[in-house]
């Protein structure tokens, strides 16, 4: 069905060929669950995956479709109540973060794991110095002196690129522009020199042309120090230039899931060919009226049995109602979809291509 | 300035538009120690029945434009003809009337309708503003119709805004814009919080909407890609200032201003073969503030091909192709 030089386009990469090697981390039928007023919200539904050392991996979806909890339930940093991690596993380096103790997880967050958020406004203290806030992470989790963290903070100031990282050491973050505070926050997220950064709508905030700075920025910095990067983004362009890997969520699952390649040029589910599909491109001309998906996102309160997506699918059939599909592999890309006719979904998306 | 097509008159010229705030200092007595040059001497035209999209990043003045257009800004100079008619300086009277033919759309559906108001009722408010429809039953009908029009259930009359989704109440939004029968619509950064699957329902109702009943838009977005597809023509703003106006494809394929190829360059395509062969060239440094722009051409600190001359003149619009229009000396 596919011809080889479309084969050699998803050819796993290097580090995906070593097998014996465990990945940096994974997430197994994770789960977690909002009680609300209007009912049982399970925001995150069941979702598995793996990120090897180095990689970065997108999780792309909507609002509502558990991207953004899902990786705070990896960090447990869900607000309990209303929420809760009602079960699952994520073996972080060969030990299960579910099963740390507080000031186990404490050393985890910030230490081997960097995390990088939407508004870096918001989750930098206001009363505190750019230099005290990278400086206080580094005493915390390394145990060393002022005077050697302050010089890893003016180093690290330099490696993010903020010229005359003395002065702003000094600064406070209202005296920073957004994209200034988002490369204190990359500063600190690398400060205790981090296996995994999470970064969740890291430039959602921000303006393109700062926007790109920002992530090619966080590109080459990953690259040149080895750090895996779990970026969460709802934008199909950032996806497709800096992930090596692509898990698509809908509904608080994970519906396909792939190399970069694969999801975009061979979608396998319905919901990930009709999101393409949907997007104005800004390299083409237009041609027709877009093709959105019809009707809305689900009601997660009142989920039923079956796919969730159903209701908006063109390819649904009866038994899409009483079963929900498992993400199984498909075909010879590499990838997995959560559909009971992915097979059809290939047929139709690739003549479209 | 006149690049409209010879059959069509605009609909909305823009003279030499200024729009300067003043920073104030001091309570009981105040006095201004400067201002902020949101929009500092803009021609533009918008031809009937077009969309014309105006991008840049936050700051850059498009909102304010839009502002100033709709007559919710006086502006500090210049001259804002709405079919003829100076509308920079006209009285509160005339203005009701003018805003029976001149609507917006805002961007958050969710602060742009009033909570403790039933969608029936948002919607009826402008018709009897503007004494559409005095016959209560008619006019409850025709709020039905539009409701229907924008792809609604006619029943979401007796709905308040919290009861609907964000793309439900974008449509409620427009619907509130097409009650008084407008000609001319400002879309304010009209699809830009929505879900991208949402996203592209809001842009095909507002396509269909125009033809529907020949509207003209003014569509402000920061998306790019949302441009392309909407727009007609294209007007680029940075730091106060239109940079390049042009047809949109020929702006897409063939921008000529550093800030405009800068601006398109950052944005990454949904394509990951395409990005693999691509290499971005990031724009160094962030906008000035507009409250102590750079003085000459206001885009020469981040300029890569700026000279020694950008510091000093700043470079008016010049038509380098038909209908292309660009602000800089060092093209063309």
């Amino acid at each position: 069905m596919i011809d080889t030089p479309v084969r050699a386009r998803y050819q796993r990469r290097p580090w995906e060929e070593t097998e014996s090697v465990p990945p940096l981390l994974e997430v197994r039928n994770l789960r977690t669950e909002f009680r609300t007023g209007a009912g049982l919200v399970r925001a995150v539904d069941g979702i598995s995956y793996a990120v090897d050392a180095g990689e970065t991996v997108a999780v792309v979806g909507e609002s509502g479709s558990g991207k953004s909890v899902g990786a705070l339930s990896i960090l447990r940093l869900i607000p309990s109540p209303p929420g809760r991690i009602a079960g699952g596993e994520v073996i972080f380096n060969g030990r299960d973060l579910m099963r740390l103790s507080d000031a186990e997880m404490r050393e985890v967050r910030g230490g081997e794991i960097g995390m990088v958020f939407q508004e870096p406004m918001t989750s930098l203290n206001p009363v505190l110095s750019i230099g005290r806030q990278i400086t206080e992470t580094i005493e915390q989790h390394r145990g060393v002196d002022r005077e050697a963290a302050a010089a890893r903070a003016l180093e690290l100031l330099g490696l993010v690129g903020i010229a005359d990282p003395q002065r702003r050491l000094k600064q406070y973050p209202h005296q920073l522009s957004g994209g200034m505070r988002q490369r204190v926050m990359i500063a600190i997220a690398l400060a205790c020199e981090p296996k995994l950064i999470i970064a969740d709508e890291p430039t959602t905030a921000l303006d393109v042309t700062i926007q790109a700075q920002i992530l090619e920025l966080m590109q080459s910095l990953t690259h040149r120090l080895g750090v895996a990067l779990i970026v969460i983004t709802h934008n199909l362009g950032i996806v497709a230039r800096y992930a090596h890997r692509v898990n698509v969520m809908y509904a608080g699952r994970i519906v396909e899931s792939g190399s970069a390649a694969a999801i975009y040029h061979a979608p396998r589910h319905p919901y990930t060919m009709a999101l393409l599909k949907s997007v104005p491109r800004p390299d083409r001309p237009r041609q027709a009226r877009l093709d959105p998906i019809e009707g809305s996102p689900p009601d997660l309160t009142r989920l039923g049995k079956g796919c969730a997506f159903r209701p908006r699918c063109r390819f649904a059939i009866e038994r899409c109602a009483s079963e929900t599909p498992p993400l199984e592999p498909v075909g010879e890309t590499g990838q997995s979809a959560a559909c009971f006719r992915s097979h059809d979904v290939a047929l139709t998306a690739d003549r479209a291509a | 300035m006149s690049i409209a097509a010879p059959e069509a008159a605009p609909l909305v010229e823009v003279r030499g538009l200024k729009m300067h705030f003043p920073i104030t200092e001091g309570v009981v007595v105040s006095r201004k120690i400067g201002e902020v040059k949101a929009v500092d001497g803009v021609d533009l035209t918008i031809r009937r029945g077009e969309t014309l999209g105006l991008v840049g990043e936050s700051g850059c003045g498009k909102t304010t434009m839009g502002r100033c257009i709709l007559r919710l800004e006086k502006p500090t100079e210049g001259a804002i003809f709405y079919d003829g008619t100076d509308i920079a300086s006209l009285g509160r009277k005339s203005l009701v009337a003018l805003r029976r033919r001149i609507q917006v759309i805002f961007q958050d559906p969710y602060s742009s309708l009033n909570p403790r108001q039933k969608v029936g009722s948002i919607l009826s408010e402008p018709m009897k503003v503007h004494g559409i429809e005095p016959d209560a039953a008619r006019r409850d009908q025709r709020v039905r119709e539009l409701l229907s029009l924008c792809g609604l259930d006619p029943n979401f009359a007796d709905r308040y805004p919290h009861e609907m989704s964000g793309g439900q109440r974008q449509r409620v939004g427009i619907a509130r814009a097409l009650a008084v029968d407008p000609e001319f619509i400002v879309c304010d950064e009209a699809v830009s919080a929505l879900d991208v699957s949402i996203q592209a329902q809001i842009i095909n109702l507002l396509e269909d909407l125009r033809e529907k009943f020949k509207l003209t838009y003014l569509f402000i977005a920061h998306d790019l890609s949302v441009v392309r597809h909407l727009c007609q023509r294209i007007a680029v703003m940075y730091l106060g200032h239109v940079v390049e106006m042009a047809e949109c494809d020929e702006l897409f394929d063939n921008p000529l201003h550093p800030y405009t190829r800068a601006l398109l360059a950052a944005v990454p395509v949904p394509d990951p073969t395409i990005e693999a062969l691509r290499t971005i060239q990031p724009l160094s440094g962030e906008v000035p503030s507009p409250i102590n722009p750079p003085p000459g051409c206001v885009f020469h600190p981040r300029c890569p091909i700026a000279v020694a001359d950008c510091q000093r003149t700043a470079p008016a619009l010049r038509e380098l192709r038909p209908g292309h229009w660009v602000a800089c000396s060092q093209v063309g």
